[in-house]
């Protein structure tokens, strides 16, 4: 066995070494880039990667970011400087295990610039580290735990960048909005046991106390759970006026739906969070979606109906939840970055210094994106954080803006 | 007796379930995922072979049937397999083109029709596709036909090309951290998949090669050694195979040493499981019970968050980690006692299943976490070394490895692991035998805990947090899944199971949403065709296949309604 | 040999029968506080009540194929799961073209009766198909190795409905006759509510009907009681448990329907707890038994329903719907110590446990 292999080799070393052509030429520039530049030769591609959920059953998520990033390099003509982008990635699963394998796997390729990612907060704890280290820029369209870009924080990493609004935003406006504008005074949270929910509907809590509301109750549902009459019975007896629960789909479908019919809960207010901001809402909470409110970044305006547009021409489906116009301003950070930062050789090799891109994208300013004007932090934060709050109607969709009132048009 | 029309009806009956099977690939996606997958650049992807090998399988189960030996007779059975496949295939692009099934069936994109025919016009692609499954078919007759070494040698190197295209990214980046090693071998692979040249280098490289060892009687030139020559055979291969081993991690980079690290940590619990279910036939569904408890002690006891108690060092932590799990092992597998079969495996799942509940549940946060799981778990400090990183952590789980390893064998030939294999077999008359059913399999239980506790400890450890999710039924599936295909009570089949189950899907990325697809049908495929596993043990494989035989020729009829028919033949 | 009982008593009964004590006298006291700190008026309980006993009546029709399928072969079919969920999962996609048609709203009897065919009609097609390839073969297998097949089939049909149909949700459209209500004592009892368990309890008396009193129901039995002796009586063994596949099936089906009449989303992996719950149900009540699984449906899904606010409220635990299923799996541990034999148990569980 040993033997035949050992054959084999040796024939296979013997042809190649016959076949194998000269080695490359010179250049001409010197990097001293602390972290080191990344040589990209006159035919090469630009490699920007993913890591983000597009397997399992939250594929949704990431798949949807990812289609957001595909458009944004179809608008730039699927290059940068005159090279063609290569987008390939790895799934995260949605899991810490899922972000570390993936993210060593991106890490252990020098040819990367830019990953696009990731989509939940647990990959990104497990993955940032790894991806921090190899030098890369991150930025991310989904990740809303707040320790993420926290200054001091052991979760918070050079080179970490997120379009999208960070928790204590999303939890405050919500606050903002039902102790304010809708005038509630008792409200009870329902979560499902994920992070993003569990911290999201924290933070409302808090707010909303400060505000100086009374929250009736704080409880969950487990993922998968269909029968939700224990857990809506609990939030009856405390007589909330509004209950919260920023979870997805179908657990949130369930409580808007069976909402209606517990006693004591018939004229409540339902609300929830980006997660519910998603055409599937209307397929399966029926008639009961009538009423039903969610908070989520307010993306509106030409440019997004024009990108929709787009969405729906090369995917065949509408967008799902938010995300995607997140994962299309990242990529165009990024892209904006690497032209600013990128040195040109005259027969097209293109040279991108590491540690300059990251300086390059904390200085991004008064950049117009779908979502917004963005601009960015010292620690990564880049998203426009005004939340807006929708309202759905039966056969509707996508749900009308109620608030903030002043970017309602008439 | 197989009259000819029966024959036939059965050749057309191979061909739709070979077109059904295609399409169920197409259609679930599989084929999709790996399109873009060339195995020879430029000529055929992955994708394509998925689509075309559900014909060469079924062409190949009609030839072997067939009624007599004629070439012709071969040539136009395998033929017609593959063209009633094809054409079902064919039927479904056409009436594609008046249907929209994408409303209902996801992946009938636009991708599987192009996929389906070969990127071409309508017409010439399906015309393309049915020339496409005939000549598959007709093939596999072919290699019916041929004599035994052509086959071997044909089938052999045609694998390796597949494997090779397949794999090619793994192979090129291992390359790419060795400079002098790429100019030798790189040339042979293009951007995705060999390159024509190299793809019939090791064509015909791998077949001649198989080709003329065929040829030869290996056994009877291994039987002319002399023991001492065999014994320093046995010893350099073990002492090379060693070295490679410790090696590893080193000569194959980060990424590699990840999926090592994971793939050891399941062998870990799979050695575990293996005592559970392959000594003591004790079908454990809820193995992952003892998995969270053993990492969730782990970082209770080492984080520097909040929720930590005493902020230990991993080395003490880990011991109080293991002791914990045993007891849990224990407290778990005394009400259980005298449940058998079926019934235990639902209530260890259901056991499995609470643990789960447990740790994410709003009750036990301020203790365990919660939903937001625990985090800043410690790592392991040798001296002034941190084992941080995947390579240094591989070699601490492959110490973990060769503790449980060497004491499954140990306790395998023991009065212990007799006992277990008696229970197994028989639990009444194993107990008319003096042996103690409750400390047996109270000690099954133990030691099964104590491996699983000791792979959720390395787990948190790698990870540095710990999340309920990661702690579902489907980890014990994996493990019960690597065990049965390695061989229920096999050691060296834990080893082998877990580098199928585990190692491959980590490596190639596309399989990912199809896992749990492919692990069920291995598994039902498995259990027809080969229950004693891929590596057993000879007392199981006796086991399995020993009962066909039988005293006396009154069974006969009873062995061959027996023996497991691939499905599909029959 | 006789002994004494306190030799017989072992440390091993001791210490399950404290664990089993303990447990129940947690829920009594837990019950007690709930009551007497009468967070729940009355009408909440009789809610919580009529909508445990609808989801009996679904986990009846799915326990019956369980216990049948068991009776017969001995095995307890995990793969039951994926077939109910194959039902309303593809007839879902009926159900919304009908409505897009505007088919549903104009003959909504005749839709339905089309959505009940195709949802009983892809289950019992999937059981005698899983039947026939997978567990037909190894019928004469160690007893692991079938068991072991059934996982593995279980997880390859969830993960082919899958990718098939997507990992996303699917609704089914409201049909208008049911979706009005009677007040009753409070609160309001919903058509759909009375439409399940009225289902199922035709559903149960029909299954119970053929098992009872016809001819093949006889034969089903004999082959349960010794399928050697069955055959030797001239009983066509194959196509009896081809049968009892089929009906069990198609009891799946039906179950289906009406778990969608209350839970109007479905999902891929919708069959995998409903199917663990549905046999602890069979078990319950004893298993082989029609009308035990019935019982013990309705009783799981009481425990379900009103379980943890009763036993948990009073007890301070937050979120007690989070260990709703908790609750049936210490049910489920709790009957197979003590009562393996299940509630209308018969004898033949006797040396299975």
């Amino acid at each position: 066995m040993f033997k035949r292999l050992s054959i084999v080799i040796s024939a296979i070393a013997v042809l190649g070494m016959i076949l194998t052509a000269c080695g490359p030429a010179a250049s001409t520039y010197t990097c001293t880039d602390s972290i080191g530049c990344v040589k990209i030769g006159p035919t090469d591609p630009i490699h920007i990667a993913y890591l983000l959920v597009v397997a399992g059953p939250n594929a949704a998520l990431g798949t949807d970011s990812r289609n957001g990033v595909e458009i944004a390099i179809d608008d730039a003509g699927g290059k940068i400087l005159n090279h063609t982008v290569k987008f390939d990635g790895e799934d995260g699963g949605c899991s810490a295990d899922g972000g570390q394998a993936a993210g060593t796997k991106l890490a252990a390729d020098p040819t990367i610039i830019a990953v696009i990612g990731t989509s939940c907060s647990s990959e990104a704890r497990a993955a940032e580290p790894l991806l921090s280290a190899a030098g890369f820029v991150t930025i991310s369209s989904s990740n809303t735990a707040i320790d993420l870009t926290l200054a001091g924080n052991a979760n918070q990493y050079p080179g970490y960048f997120r379009t999208a609004h960070n928790d204590k935003v999303q939890g405050a406006a919500a606050a903002d909005f039902v102790y304010n504008f809708l005038g509630v005074r008792k409200a009870a949270t329902i979560h499902d046991g994920s992070l993003y929910a569990d911290q999201l509907q924290q933070n409302f809590a808090e707010n909303f106390t400060k505000f100086g509301g009374t929250i009736t109750l704080q409880t969950s549902v487990t993922i998968g759970q269909t029968d939700m009459s224990s857990v809506l019975a609990s939030v009856a007896s405390g007589s909330p006026e509004l209950i919260y629960f920023p979870i997805f789909l179908p657990e949130g479908a369930f409580l808007i739906d069976q909402a209606k019919t517990t006693p004591g809960l018939e004229n409540t207010k339902i609300m929830g969070a980006d997660g519910l901001y998603s055409p599937d809402v209307m397929n399966t909470a029926g008639a009961a979606v009538e009423g039903f409110m969610v908070s989520s970044p307010l993306v509106q305006g030409a440019a997004y109906d024009a990108f929709v547009a787009k969405y729906v021409a090369k995917f065949g489906v509408q967008p799902i939840n938010i995300f995607h116009a997140h994962a299309y301003d990242g990529f165009n950070i990024v892209k904006a970055a690497i032209e600013k930062v990128a040195v040109q050789e005259a027969d097209g090799t293109l040279y991108i210094p590491r540690q300059a891109l990251r300086d390059a994208m904390y200085a991004t300013k008064d950049f117009q994106g779908l979502t917004g004007v963005l601009a960015c932090g010292p620690t990564g934060d880049c998203a426009n954080p005004i939340i807006g709050v929708y309202e759905y109607h039966a056969g509707v969709y996508p749900p009308t803006l109620i608030w903030p009132t002043q970017y309602i048009k008439p | 007796m197989k009259s000819k029309s029966s024959y036939w009806v059965k050749t057309l009956q191979n061909g739709l379930i070979g077109g059904g099977i295609s399409l169920l690939l197409g259609l679930v996606g599989m084929a999709l995922a790996f399109g873009k997958t060339y195995i020879i650049s430029g000529v055929i992807t992955m994708g394509q072979i998925f689509i075309l090998s559900p014909f060469l399988f079924e062409a190949f189960m009609s030839v072997r049937k067939a009624p007599s030996k004629k070439p012709s007779m071969l040539l136009l059975a395998g033929g017609l397999t593959g063209l009633v496949g094809g054409a079902l295939l064919a039927a479904f692009v056409l009436i594609g083109e008046v249907i929209n099934y994408r409303a209902v069936l996801v992946n009938a994109s636009p991708n599987l029709f192009a996929l389906l025919t070969f990127n071409l016009s309508l017409v010439t692609g399906i015309l393309v596709l049915l020339t496409a499954s005939l000549v598959t078919g007709l093939i596999a007759a072919g290699v019916f036909l041929l004599p035994e070494r052509i086959k071997a040698a044909l089938s052999q190197a045609v694998m390796v090309v597949v494997l090779l295209g397949l794999f090619r990214d793994l192979i090129v980046t291992v390359m790419l951290r060795w400079g002098v090693v790429q100019y030798v071998f790189l040339w042979m692979f293009a951007a995705s998949g060999l390159k024509i040249i190299g793809a019939l280098v090791i064509f015909v490289l791998i077949g001649g090669l198989a080709y003329w060892s065929k040829g030869r009687d290996r056994k009877a030139i291994a039987l002319k050694r002399s023991p001492r020559q065999q014994q320093v055979t046995r010893w350099s291969t073990l002492g090379v195979l060693g070295l490679l081993v410790l090696l590893l991690p080193v000569i194959l980079g980060s990424y590699f040493s990840e999926i090592l690290d994971n793939v050891g940590i399941y062998i870990l619990m799979g050695l575990g499981l293996n005592i559970v279910v392959g000594f003591a036939g004790l079908l454990d569904l809820g193995y992952v019970a003892f998995y969270a408890i053993g990492a969730y002690t782990l970082g209770i006891l080492t984080t520097t968050e909040a929720v930590g108690l005493l902020h230990l060092s991993f080395w003490l932590a880990s011991p109080i980690a293991l002791v914990i799990a045993v007891f849990a092992g224990v407290i778990l597998g005394l009400p259980i006692l005298k449940m058998r079969g079926d019934y235990l495996a639902i209530v260890t799942l259901g056991f499995g299943e609470i643990i789960r509940i447990v740790v994410l549940s709003d009750w036990l946060k301020p203790l365990l976490g919660g939903s937001e799981g625990i985090q800043l778990i410690g790592k392991p400090v040798v001296g002034p070394l941190v084992l941080a990183n995947q390579q240094q952590l591989y070699y601490l789980i492959l110490i973990g490895i060769i503790l449980a390893g060497f004491i499954s064998i140990r306790l395998k030939d023991s009065h212990l692991g007799r006992s277990w294999m008696a229970l197994r077999e028989d639990e009444d008359v194993a107990e008319a035998m003096g042996i103690n059913k409750v400390t047996t399999k109270l000690l099954a239980f133990a030691m099964g805990a104590l491996f699983s506790g000791l792979g959720g400890a390395l787990f948190a450890t790698k990870i540095g947090s710990v999340y309920p999710q990661s702690f579902s039924f489907i980890v014990s599936i994996n493990i019960l899944s690597l065990i049965i295909i390695g061989g229920m009570g096999s050691i060296p089949g834990v080893f082998v199971g877990g580098l199928a189950l585990v190692g491959l899907p980590l490596l190639l990325s596309q399989f990912a949403d199809f896992r749990y697809m492919i692990y069920g049908a291995v598994l039902v495929i498995m259990m027809l065709m080969k229950p004693e596993g891929l590596a057993p043990e000879a007392r199981r494989r006796l086991e399995l296949h020993g009962e066909e035989a039988g005293p006396g020729p009154q069974n006969e009829p009873q062995a061959v309604k027996n023996n497991p028919e691939a499905p599909g033949g029959d | 040999m006789l002994r004494t009982w306190r030799q017989r008593i072992t440390i091993t009964d001791i210490f399950v029968w404290a664990i089993g004590l303990s447990i129940a006298g947690v829920a009594i006291w837990g019950t007690i506080s709930t009551l007497q700190q009468g967070q729940y008026p009355g009408k909440v309980w009789l809610d919580l009540s009529i909508k445990g006993l609808a989801l009996g009546g679904v986990y009846a029709l799915i326990a019956m194929g369980y216990t049948m399928v068991y009776g017969i072969l001995k095995m307890i079919n995990f793969a039951h799961s994926e077939v109910f969920m194959s039902g309303p999962f593809t007839a879902v996609f009926v159900a919304q073209a009908l409505s897009k048609s505007g088919f549903l709203d104009r003959q909504p009897v005749i839709s339905l009766a089309i959505i009940s065919l195709v949802s009983m009609g892809v289950p019992t097609l999937i059981a005698i198909l899983l039947e026939r390839i997978c567990y037909r073969p190894l019928r004469n297998a160690p007893r692991l190795v079938p068991l072991i097949t059934a996982i593995g089939a279980s997880f390859f049909l969830l993960y082919v409905f899958r990718g098939l149909y997507g990992s996303g949700s699917f609704g089914y459209p409201a049909i208008t006759p049911l979706e009005q209500s009677w007040a009753f004592a409070g609160i309001q009892i919903y058509k759909t509510q009375v439409a399940v368990i009225i289902g199922a309890v035709v559903m149960m008396l029909v299954l119970f009907g053929i098992v009872q009193w016809t001819k093949i129901g006889k034969a089903m039995r004999a082959v349960s009681e010794d399928k050697e002796a069955a055959e030797l009586m001239g009983i066509n063994v194959d196509r009896i448990i081809v049968f009892t596949f089929g009906v069990g099936g198609a009891s799946a089906g039906a179950a289906g329907v009406l778990y969608t009449l209350l839970f109007p989303v479905v999902n891929f992996y919708m069959g995998f707890f409903p199917g663990i719950k549905a046999f602890t149900a069979a078990v319950l009540g004893g298993i082989g038994n029609v009308p035990g699984a019935f019982l013990g449906a309705i009783i799981l899904g009481l425990l379900e329903s009103v379980g943890p606010n009763l036993f948990l409220t009073g007890l301070g635990v937050p979120s007690p719907s989070q260990l709703k299923d908790a609750i049936a799996f210490i049910v489920l541990v709790l009957i197979l110590i003590f009562r393996p034999t299940g509630i209308l148990g018969e004898r033949i569980s006797r040396d299975k446990a």
